[in-house]
């Protein structure tokens, strides 16, 4: 086996990367932060959040959401845009140095291009892309769960011998505090080195969309294949009932839909209270998107779609006339409570 | 242009993923009943390598790990349009991570030499970790591109220009070569086979075979030895009982619509009362 960076007996405390644009916390952040403290409790862990930038201020507007013992800040120039180069040199130098026994990272597209160069940098294991987390009873080992084969298959992934244990998280799978919580964190800003010669790639341009957030959508409209005869539709019936929408691989591949909506395996794990789910099969990559909904609503023409295995209450119609019906009566009725 | 671009491809076999299962008592992944074909996303960074290609003056150079049954598909890549393949199969390499994955890739990409662009799909459909792009730019010291929706080459600063999908829009980053780009699923229409390439493969010439031996790596350091994380535990989610009602609603349409509205409405205002338990 490779050297570890540093031995497991050496190692201590739950770190968490936190992950910030424009002076937000990523919401993942906040649910891995939540999630750590349970973790740190179990373990009497010490836990601390790592914020790398540059002329940075912690972002205070959700700081108070989290709840830490520590919070080290790296400020450097070269951390001014996310780079994938230089957030791990950085990364890398402080964990050597403080030698975490865990850190845990967002799966998002930063979260995940860090983690995976910053695994092999340190020499150590990660278990992507994690739907759970929790302590291994008399070991104390981080056990992740993770998903393949499109998630049908569950794995759970542990990492005896290397430091720090590395997870990322799908966001929203735990949930953010949603009051502030009591935490002070001690603050410790650090300095670090970064040569020139470690950040060759520039940011040169970025675009950010609509904004829409689908994964902390309380309610959702999903749109899939079948949904594409009345779209009209499935706006003024998002609209009524106050729902963000969403859609399957296939809506969005034929344009009717964002990547930002896209819900699944390859898209967004939403947690809403309510999916109504249009004219989407039930292909298990995208089922996994909304196993964690409270309510789901399916409709499809096709009496064997696999969507109604995972659906509370099912409608085998035509999707058009019932979905016409059901706009008409949110109308009448002055749109959903 | 200083020289020929060269670009090297990576491809991963995987078993269809509604086709592979768990052996209940074994609790062991059961694949082999599954049909297998290059992982999806490979195919678009296969697409985005022989586009470039069509482009500028490149070579497109294939690499992929597993049995040796593999070679046949990297045939299918020849007959696309790439120029040479290269397989690692070896016992000692298999039940890697992604730690134990990464690395022997990079070690290949330095054997096979002077490659500027290493491509990869963004993640595999049966691991779906995404991290060995990152690992193979990590081991090779390159800078690296994930989730690329475009990937644009300048020859005369020699950089790529990648647009790439972020967590609530895009960005657009400018690389400089050698580095490692991986692309998102459906960014391209991968391209039919060459029927003409196809019935010359053997004047194309062969696919590369090597072992961990040619690529002197450390036995500890590859396949199950050299990975730092194991399998705790296995189960099949699917199949089973979702903890869903499932509770069939019919009549006419505006039977149909009246019902769910009642019902969506009551559980709006009741809240979970509804709905059982959800899965875990």
């Amino acid at each position: 086996m490779i050297d570890p960076a540093y031995p497991a007996s050496e190692a201590s405390g739950i770190w968490v990367f936190l992950e910030h644009d424009n002076g937000q916390l990523a919401p993942v952040s906040l649910e891995l932060a939540a999630k750590a403290r349970e973790l740190s409790r179990q373990s009497g862990a010490r836990l601390t959040g790592l914020l790398l930038g540059s002329g940075m201020v912690v972002p205070r507007q959700n700081a108070e959401r989290l709840d830490l013992d520590e919070l080290l800040v790296v400020s450097n120039p070269f951390l001014d845009e996310f780079t994938a180069e230089g957030y791990s040199y950085a990364a890398a130098e402080v964990i050597r140095d403080r030698k975490p026994d865990i850190l845990l990272l967002g799966a998002t597209a930063y979260g995940r291009d860090l983690a995976g160069r910053l695994a092999v940098m340190l020499r150590t294991g990660l278990t992507a892309d994690c739907t759970a987390l929790e302590l291994e009873p008399g070991t104390g080992l981080l056990l992740g769960e993770v998903s393949g084969f499109g998630g049908g298959i569950l794995a759970t992934i542990k990492c005896e011998v290397h430091r720090p244990q590395m997870a990322t998280v799908r966001p929203g799978v735990f949930a953010a505090p949603e009051q502030p919580v009591a935490g002070n964190p001690e603050v410790v800003p650090l300095n670090v080195d970064i040569p020139m010669s470690s950040c060759p790639v520039r940011v040169v341009g970025r675009k950010i969309g609509s904004g829409v957030d689908i994964s902390r959508a309380e309610r959702l409209v999903v749109a899939g294949r079948g949904a594409a005869n009345d779209l009209p539709s499935i706006q003024s019936l998002a609209r009524l009932l106050n729902a963000e929408i969403g859609a399957t691989r296939v809506a969005v591949d034929e344009g009717w839909a964002t990547r930002e909506q896209q819900v699944g395996q390859t898209g967004i794990i939403t947690r809403p209270k309510l999916a109504v789910v249009f004219g989407a099969s039930g292909a298990s990559q995208f089922t996994v998107g909304i196993e964690q909904a409270g309510l789901v609503v399916a409709l499809n023409q096709d009496p064997e779609a696999p969507i109604f295995e995972q659906a509370d209450l099912c409608v085998v119609d035509d999707l058009v006339p019932v979905l016409r019906a059901l706009v008409a009566e949110f109308e009448s009725n002055g749109g959903g409570a | 242009m200083k020289r020929q671009l060269h670009i090297l491809v990576c491809l991963k076999v995987v078993p269809k993923s509604e086709e592979v299962g768990v052996d209940r008592e074994t609790m062991v992944l059961d694949r082999a009943n599954a049909r297998q074909e290059i992982n999806p996303p490979d195919m678009n960074a296969l697409e985005t390598a022989l586009a470039l290609k069509d482009r500028w003056d490149a070579r497109v150079s294939l690499l992929s790990m597993g049995p040796p049954f593999v070679a046949q598909y990297l045939r299918v890549g020849l007959a696309m349009g790439a120029d040479d393949a290269y397989l690692l199969s070896d016992r000692a390499l298999g039940g890697a991570d992604t730690l134990a994955t990464s690395l022997p890739l990079a070690r290949a990409i330095e054997k096979i030499g002077e490659v500027d662009l290493v491509i990869c799909g963004e993640e595999s459909s049966d691991g779906a970790t995404a991290q060995v792009p990152p690992g193979i730019a990590a081991w090779l010291g390159v800078p690296q591109a994930t989730y690329a929706m475009e990937v644009d080459f300048d020859p005369e600063k020699w950089r790529a220009f990648v647009t790439r999908e972020i967590r609530d829009g895009e960005e657009t980053l400018d690389v400089p070569l050698p580095a490692v780009v991986s692309v998102k699923v459906s960014c391209n229409e991968p391209r039919f086979i060459n029927p003409a390439r196809w019935d010359h493969l053997r004047e194309l010439g062969n696919v590369q075979v090597w072992s961990a031996a040619d690529l002197d790596l450390d036995p500890d350091h590859i396949g199950f030895a050299g990975s730092p994380t194991s399998v705790a535990g296995l189960s099949d989610s699917r199949g089973g009982q979702s903890g869903r009602r499932r509770e069939m609603i019919t009549g006419t349409p505006e039977q149909e619509a009246r019902i769910l509205y009642e019902r969506i409405t009551a559980f709006l205002r009741e809240g979970a009362g509804l709905a059982q338990e959800t899965g875990p």
